[in-house]
């Protein structure tokens, strides 16, 4: 795990590759997500510095698309499909037994920071519907009781 | 090259790897290597081959063995019977849903799920390996470009895909050959040829499946499209969520550079192409050919009113083209056979075919493709194998949040542009969700809304309140809280906002509530006047009643999670319905099937 000055030396890093390139906000945005892991207000302001822009230009990109997250995620970020495929074959059912197991709502973390619920767009695993996404691990063809001893092996 | 007895095809597509395909490749090539066989059997990782149901798939050539969910333990068995001995694996082979026969004895063709199709934008997925441009090439890959560039003038590439009658499979159907006419006739210094690559269609993914599977056709087609336009730069718009097809198309682009493909003096004219990636971030909006531009420009993905249209003003105020991806999966088969030989595949208004995701309550999930015209029950009965579990085909759905359902009474429609417009559907990306008796019509109609809701942008009063207006209306009707009028209510809003929404995603938003309402209006109607789901699913007009099959084990009122069910031991309990919230516990906890939903 790089620390923060590492972090911060790396976008400043980003900034510089695509300086000059039209339309550099979003790549830069993307690249500080995979270093930070969100986008919080300091990061969000070196960017537009960086890039010659305003921060409500930057602010207003982030919080536009729902990649960008302005708060930090937890450990595992769990995301339930929720397209079409996945709904009629009761994904709903999934996020709710989830919901349940990890007392939180969709789009929140838990207390400890262990785990991010959030109720995704299809996941193009329509094949194996219901799915989930535990960090790039793909669950399918799942039903609500396996959700508990899924969860476990994260827990640990 | 290298010559192999045998091909071990492997399916790396996004619903084969996420079930392992990758641990199977990695088996494979230890075993065949512990067994002395890795110079004389070849592993390739293939795009999709469709049959996502039946995956992890592998494909054993020459004979064409499909196996079907492969285990990483099954590999073994596969090398040193199959592969050492000769010996098919019966237990794996794939067997078919319909007819219980295994394709033991057949060929890929020959099974009911392929039998019907005919690939064209398809043709590359699952044959050859997309990360390597010599497969493409031995396919035929960059000949149409050679053509193109060497042997016909722009104007008569433009005149023979507009002769193919080949229109947009990113969902509205407009002629492609007339949009190229648009952008050729702008004068401009630069022009830009863009592909959009954001499917957001919830349930399709055949976009997907391409870059995967075949990324060279895009590229080839997007060179082919930026010669006949005279743009000399080209974009592709990809959802981030595609890491597979991003990392497969960027690897294609670089070995299209490094063959002098893209780049300057392409085939040694004077015609220059480069291409770029830029991925989306998670917008549905951005599907909308304005708000993709404005995206690619690093901007919120807000469209913007039309004219003027992007082939006079487009991406950085430049003449602009932008096709879907499967659109252009067609491009370079229509350059190397002709417009003709296109033509005589599908109906005269719908030429060609379209590829399909099937999903849902269907046997057969996965991407098809078939010729235009074919019936809509062909599709879900024989290709897609027919119900699972024995329940009742309801309805289809297509063309996701923009589309409508279909139901049971029109299923010989043949499937086009304008007969499934017609009956309130739409061709849209493709996405074709199955869905059968269990299945509640103002719920799904609430989901599609909900669905519009999120991912409205804000931008016009229509869209961004008028949504979000009636999914507060559905949700009361699911909630059991309908009233005499709602349906009527429902309706005036949708043609407002059909009439007045700025964009494509707000002007067809209404679509779903407006096909289920035309078809499934008895639904609605119980729902608001009875206080009842006929599909047993909206949970607040469920009640659960204990029958005199119960044998007073207390299971149930154990479990229950408010304590609403009271009885003597081994006696009939009873569930007191004014506390009852209605999660199903005690139905999914009974062993005896004494609890019934009404």
């Amino acid at each position: 795990m790089p620390d923060n000055k590492e972090k911060y030396a790396q976008l400043q890093e980003a900034i510089a590759k695509h300086k000059g390139e039209r339309g550099a906000v979003m790549p830069v945005l993307q690249e500080a997500m995979n270093i930070f892991g969100y986008v919080p207000q300091d990061v969000q302001e070196m960017i537009a510095d960086g890039l010659g822009t305003t921060l409500s230009e930057v602010y207003g990109v982030s919080t536009f698309y729902s990649q960008f997250s302005l708060e930090p995620k937890g450990e595992h970020v769990i995301g339930v499909c929720l397209g079409t495929a996945c709904y009629v074959k009761g994904s709903q059912k999934i996020l709710d037994k989830l919901c349940e197991e990890l007392k939180i709502e969709p789009g929140r973390t838990t207390a400890d920071g262990k785990f991010s619920l959030n109720a995704t767009r299809c996941l193009g695993a329509c094949g194996l519907a219901p799915v989930m996404m535990i960090g790039e691990e793909v669950y399918g063809r799942l039903t609500p009781d396996q959700v508990p001893a899924i969860l476990d092996k994260y827990r640990a | 090259m290298e010559l192999y007895r045998s091909h071990v095809l492997v399916c790396g597509g996004t619903g084969c790897s996420s079930s392992g395909s990758a641990k199977l490749i990695e088996r494979f090539e230890e075993q065949l290597q512990e067994k002395g066989l890795d110079k004389e059997v070849k592993v390739v990782r293939t795009g999709c081959f469709g049959l996502c149901e039946a995956g992890p798939v592998v494909i054993v050539y020459p004979e064409g063995t499909f196996y079907s969910r492969v285990k990483v333990e099954d590999v073994d068995e596969i090398v040193s019977e199959h592969l050492l001995k000769g010996r098919k694996v019966q237990h794996l082979v794939y067997v078919d849903h319909k007819t219980h026969e295994s394709s033991v004895q057949k060929s890929l063709n020959e099974i009911g799920f392929y039998k019907q199709q005919h690939r064209v934008a398809l043709r590359n997925c699952g044959v050859i390996d997309p990360e390597n441009i010599d497969e493409y090439i031995a396919f035929d890959g960059y000949q149409a470009l050679a053509k193109a560039l060497t042997e016909m003038t722009p104007e008569q590439v433009i005149q023979e895909v507009l002769d193919s009658g080949l229109r947009g499979r990113g969902g509205a159907g407009f002629p492609t050959g007339k949009k190229w006419q648009f952008a050729r006739a702008s004068k401009a210094e630069h022009k830009y040829f863009v592909c959009n690559a954001d499917e957001g269609d919830p349930g399709a993914f055949m976009d997907r499946s391409l870059l995967e599977g075949d990324p060279h056709a895009i590229i080839e087609a997007m060179a082919i499209g930026g010669y006949a336009i005279g743009a000399d730069e080209g974009w592709v718009y990809v959802r981030a969520e595609y890491p597979i097809a991003v990392k497969r198309l960027q690897k294609a682009i670089d070995q299209a550079r490094e063959y002098g493909l893209l780049g300057e003096h392409i085939f040694g004219t004077d015609f220059n192409f480069d291409i770029h990636i830029r991925l989306g971030a998670g917008a549905f909006v951005c599907g909308e050919e304005t708000a993709l531009m404005a995206s690619i420009e690093g901007k919120r993905g807000e469209p913007r009113p039309k004219p003027p249209f992007p082939a006079v003003k487009g991406l950085f105020e430049s003449p602009t083209n932008i096709n879907n991806v499967e659109t252009l999966g067609n491009i370079a088969q229509i350059i190397l056979k002709g417009a003709d030989w296109f033509k005589s595949i599908g109906t005269p208004a719908s030429t060609g075919t379209k590829v399909f995701a099937l999903g849902g309550k269907i046997n057969n999930t996965g991407l098809v493709e078939i010729p235009m015209g074919t019936p809509l029950r062909t599709i879900i009965e024989d290709i897609g194998g027919g119900i699972p579990n024995g329940k009742k085909f309801k309805a289809v759905q297509t063309g996701g949040p923009s589309g409508g359902c279909i139901p049971a009474s029109l299923l010989d429609i043949p499937v086009e542009y304008d007969t499934l417009t017609s009956v309130g559907a739409m061709m849209g990306s493709g996405g074709m969700i199955v869905m059968d008796e269990d299945n509640c019509m103002v719920d799904i109609a609430r989901f599609f809304l909900d669905f519009t809701v999120d991912e409205s942008c804000g931008k016009c009063t229509p869209c961004r309140v008028g949504t979000r207006r009636m999914l507060e209306i559905l949700q009361r009707i699911t909630e059991g809280k309908g009233e005499e009028g709602d349906i009527e209510k429902l309706q005036t809003l949708a043609e407002n906002i059909k009439n007045s929404a700025l964009c494509g995603l707000g002007q067809t938003a209404p679509n779903p509530v407006l096909s289920t309402i035309k078809f499934f209006r008895d639904e609605y109607e119980a729902h608001i006047r009875e206080k009842r789901c006929p599909a047993h699913h909206c949970q607040a007009l469920l009640s659960y009643t204990i029958t005199d099959k119960c044998k007073g084990c207390t299971a149930c009122a154990r479990k229950c999670p408010v304590n609403c069910i009271s009885g003597e031991v081994k006696k009939q309990h009873v569930i007191d319905q004014s506390k009852c919230i209605k999660c199903g516990t005690c139905m999914a906890t009974c062993k005896f099937g004494a609890i019934i939903k009404n």
